[in-house]
């Protein structure tokens, strides 16, 4: 179906009975179709983007409170009791409520926060604006992900006032404590209502990801080669893919986990004994839920990393005014790192009793993923070389995530090693690894998605100079973060321990702990700056004059400032070249609309 | 617009789509994929759990009764019956796209009404089973049968069962529920007016789909 039969389709959904549209002509919309039940891709982007920065701030501000705990294990904050009731006793996170805060912080962040809110967002946003699309194939079913996202929030959100507390086993739920209600106070309602947000949050998934396939391969305008998009699409392209493979494998699991809770059935329970007391249950395998669960969960750090690595590479190339380096190079190291994140998902379970030789084969599989992530390394340094780089927020947040997923990924290399893995599995260095490389590089390249195109958004910039300090605070408090932690680990300090001072061992890292803490509540601050900038240039941001600010090939700055539903107020734009057409021929750049000059050198 | 069709089409160049399908075709495929998914989860997730087990119940034994027929052995009888109904409906569903392509509206409304009875009787068939076992005292978390070898099996048999058959059954019930909607819009004349009965090849593909799953879950079930 060509995109214009979809518009009007879309549009008789929206409006009833009305036989002929004209793109030019403009309904008035109201209230509830425009902001709430809206079916343009580009108010879903919003969407999800704000859903996702609500999301953010309390799962940063969970985390604020674990890190209370941790840098401070014997202190009293009499503020928390007043906001935390009896989860906080005489002002001391008690260690239900710790691991309740730690559970939710992991999920919310890798679910809510950085996949919805950010391949959500991008998807939504850039597919349809990029390759030259009138709106998603279907908008109605993107418009159920959002609502289907959004449902799954509030039964998340609901689960964090359950009497009995929001599930606390561990963003991984594993069983058997996950399981077994009587095992834990976290494992009674508030699993069953975990597990209920997670598989409409997956519902949500697979309606986004179908969608976003079927529009960038089936309604690319014409001219609009695979091999002519930009990079941030082929980055959608296979986040998409992996999720739509990946998410129904964690639905099983979901199932079976549920019907051990409810059915009486012991599909991962074998030989267990609660206070003294042996249960029937018998003949499951724990290990199979991990098994089950990370075959999504590997490919999940690749849904959040790739979305940001796309549109790093765009506003890379954007910023330094320099055509990406190795682009065909970049497609087949996205290819490669998708291929490889369903081959490498047991090095998540080296030590849970996983027969060694298998994990050699996950070693090997595992190291290989350096190869075309470095290849994706040394062209995005190869592309801002010798450049001439404007310095804006977005592309400074874009070389701070090089940096840090170099940082972050070089230990990824000791980790995936099963040897050492026996050493460092379950400790610090394993928060400083993950964190590193897909929390806070995932979290930059949002910001530089974010800083980039919000002129598309909402046609007016965000503030530089709070743009400014949020990066350089953020940046270099993330390394004071998560750099110590790589000691801490080494040394053996445990990951998930409510307090650890009663160890001799751990005890010289009390100034270091309460140090992270004290850094992290900084930029907590700063993202809060972030937000306000955010909320306060939507309404009084500096207006944007010139449909494409910043000189980008690309189409979505061929639409206007203001583009209505359609994108385009007349035909689609026809493409003629791709993408990354910088400092060619004596000009400063030339946009993907333009026909190939008859004198024009090959790129 | 694309006027100029020659051999040398560029199918990947924009404009169309590749592979010549519409948006919901290409989405309907990769939501099958998706879904084997979730099926090729939740039959590993079996296998592993079988293959860890010492031993395991003789599906000769345990599904050897027939509606109407006593306590006369026949063993697979009644599930090669259900399994012959629901490859037939999966024909009478190649019979109804086929009429689509025809535009014959009437063959079209005949054939998936056949496919809407094979559906139905399919998932009568299992309530049937279902049932049998129940009194048989099987249930998800209980399981009457004992190994192949005569010792006590775990509940695990029945669990993985009840747990495949019921998301398989899920399936079937949610396939029909797809054919008779479709159904009305062309007792409707929707299709008619629309000029291409694309939507009844969609469903087919799900049912199609749903089909090749049984087939799959009827052999680690019952065969193997």
């Amino acid at each position: 179906m060509s995109n214009e039969a979809t518009l009007h389709s879309q549009q008789e959904v929206m409006h009833g009975a009305h036989d002929h549209h004209d793109h030019e002509h403009h309904h008035e919309d109201s209230f509830i179709s425009k902001y709430v039940f809206s079916m343009d891709h580009k108010m879903i982007a919003k969407q999800f983007l704000i859903t996702g920065i609500v999301w953010a701030i309390i799962g940063a501000f969970f985390s604020v409170l674990f890190r209370l705990q941790l840098g401070f294990p014997d202190a009293t904050f009499p503020w928390l009791e007043s906001i935390l009731g009896h989860w906080a006793k005489g002002g001391r996170i008690s260690a239900e409520a710790y691991y309740a805060l730690v559970t939710m912080h992991g999920t919310i962040l890798v679910f809510f926060v950085l996949t919805a809110g950010l391949s959500g967002t991008f998807s939504n946003l850039l597919i349809p604006l990029q390759v030259g699309a009138r709106d998603m194939a279907s908008p109605f079913m993107n418009c159920l992900s959002y609502w289907f996202f959004f449902l799954a929030s509030l039964v998340m959100m609901a689960s964090l006032f359950v009497q009995t507390g929001p599930a606390s086993g561990g963003w991984t739920m594993y069983p058997p404590l996950s399981a077994l209600g009587d095992a834990s106070i976290g494992s009674k309602i508030g699993v069953d209502l975990w597990l209920t947000s997670m598989a409409l949050f997956v519902v949500s998934q697979l309606l986004g990801g179908l969608n976003y396939i079927s529009t960038l391969l089936n309604m690319r305008t014409k001219g609009m080669a695979m091999t002519k998009m930009p990079l941030t699409i082929w980055s959608f392209f296979f986040t998409a893919v992996l999720g739509v493979l990946s998410f129904p494998v964690l639905l099983s699991g979901f199932i079976l986990l549920l019907m051990d809770r409810h059915a009486g059935t012991s599909f991962y329970l074998s030989d267990i004994f609660i206070a003294g007391k042996a249960l029937a249950n018998e003949g499951g395998s724990a290990i199979l839920y991990q098994h089950l669960f990370w075959f999504l969960g590997h490919p999940e750090v690749y849904i959040i990393i790739l979305p940001a690595m796309g549109m790093v590479s765009e506003v890379l190339a954007v910023s330094s005014r320099k055509p990406i380096f190795g682009y065909l190079a970049m497609i087949g190291s996205l290819f490669a790192i998708c291929i490889l994140a369903f081959l490498v998902w047991a090095h998540h379970m080296f030590v849970t009793g996983l027969n060694p030789f298998l994990g050699a084969f996950f070693v090997l599989l595992t190291l290989l993923i350096a190869v075309p992530s470095a290849i994706k390394v040394f062209n995005w340094i190869t592309t801002i070389w010798k450049g001439n780089i404007n310095f804006t927020p977005a592309s400074l947040f874009s070389i701070g995530f090089v940096s840090t997923f170099i940082s972050g990924g070089l230990t990824g290399i000791w980790l995936g090693n099963s040897s050492i893995d026996i050493h460092l599995h379950d400790t610090m260095f394993v928060i400083a690894h993950f964190h590193i490389v897909m929390g806070v590089s995932a979290f930059f390249g949002m910001f530089a998605g974010i800083y980039h195109w919000f002129p598309k958004m909402y046609g007016r910039f965000m503030n530089n100079t709070i743009g400014y300090i949020h990066f350089w605070v953020t940046m270099i408090g993330a390394y004071l973060i998560f750099w110590p932690m790589h000691y801490e680990g080494m040394a053996g300090m445990p990951r998930r321990y409510y307090d650890v001072s009663g160890w001799a061992s751990f005890k010289q890292f009390g100034g270091l702990n309460e140090f992270i803490t004290i850094v992290v509540i900084l930029v907590f601050a700063v993202q809060l700056l972030f937000v306000f900038n955010f909320f306060y240039s939507i309404f009084k941001g500096r207006k944007m004059t010139n449909q494409n600010p910043w000189n980008a090939t690309t189409l979505e700055w061929t639409t206007p400032i203001h583009a209505g539903h359609g994108n385009w107020p007349g035909e689609i734009p026809e493409v003629y070249r791709w993408a990354y057409d910088y400092s060619k021929d004596g000009r400063d750049f030339i946009p993907q609309t333009e026909p190939i000059g008859p004198n024009e050198s090959a790129h | 617009m694309d006027t100029a069709v020659t051999a040398k089409k560029k199918w990947w160049a924009g404009g169309y789509s590749p592979f010549n399908v519409s948006y919901g075709k290409l989405m309907m495929w990769y939501f099958l994929m998706s879904d084997a998914f979730t099926f090729g989860a939740l039959l590993i997730a079996y296998g592993t759990i079988r293959f860890s087990s010492p031993s395991w119940p003789d599906p000769n034994e345990v599904f050897k009764s027939f509606p109407g027929m006593g306590h006369a052995n026949l063993p697979l009888m009644f599930v090669s019956l259900m399994t012959f109904i629901l490859i037939m409906s999966s024909v009478t569903m190649v019979l109804a796209v086929h009429a689509g392509h025809m535009r014959d509206k009437k063959a079209v409304a005949k054939w998936l009404m056949w496919t809407i009875v094979g559906g139905i009787a399919f998932l009568s068939c299992q309530a049937w089973e279902w049932t049998h076992l129940f009194h048989e005292g099987a249930w998800w978390g209980r399981n009457p049968f004992a190994n192949v070898d005569g010792t006590q099996a775990s509940t695990n048999f029945t669990n993985f069962f009840f747990t495949i058959t019921g998301f398989h059954g899920l399936h079937v019930t949610s396939g029909v529920i797809l054919n008779i909607v479709i159904l009305a819009n062309v007792l409707k004349g929707t299709y008619e007016h629309r000029g291409h009965y694309e939507m009844v090849e969609k469903v087919g593909l799900y049912w199609h789909f749903v089909d090749l799953v049984w087939v799959f879950v009827f052999t680690c079930f019952y065969l193997l």
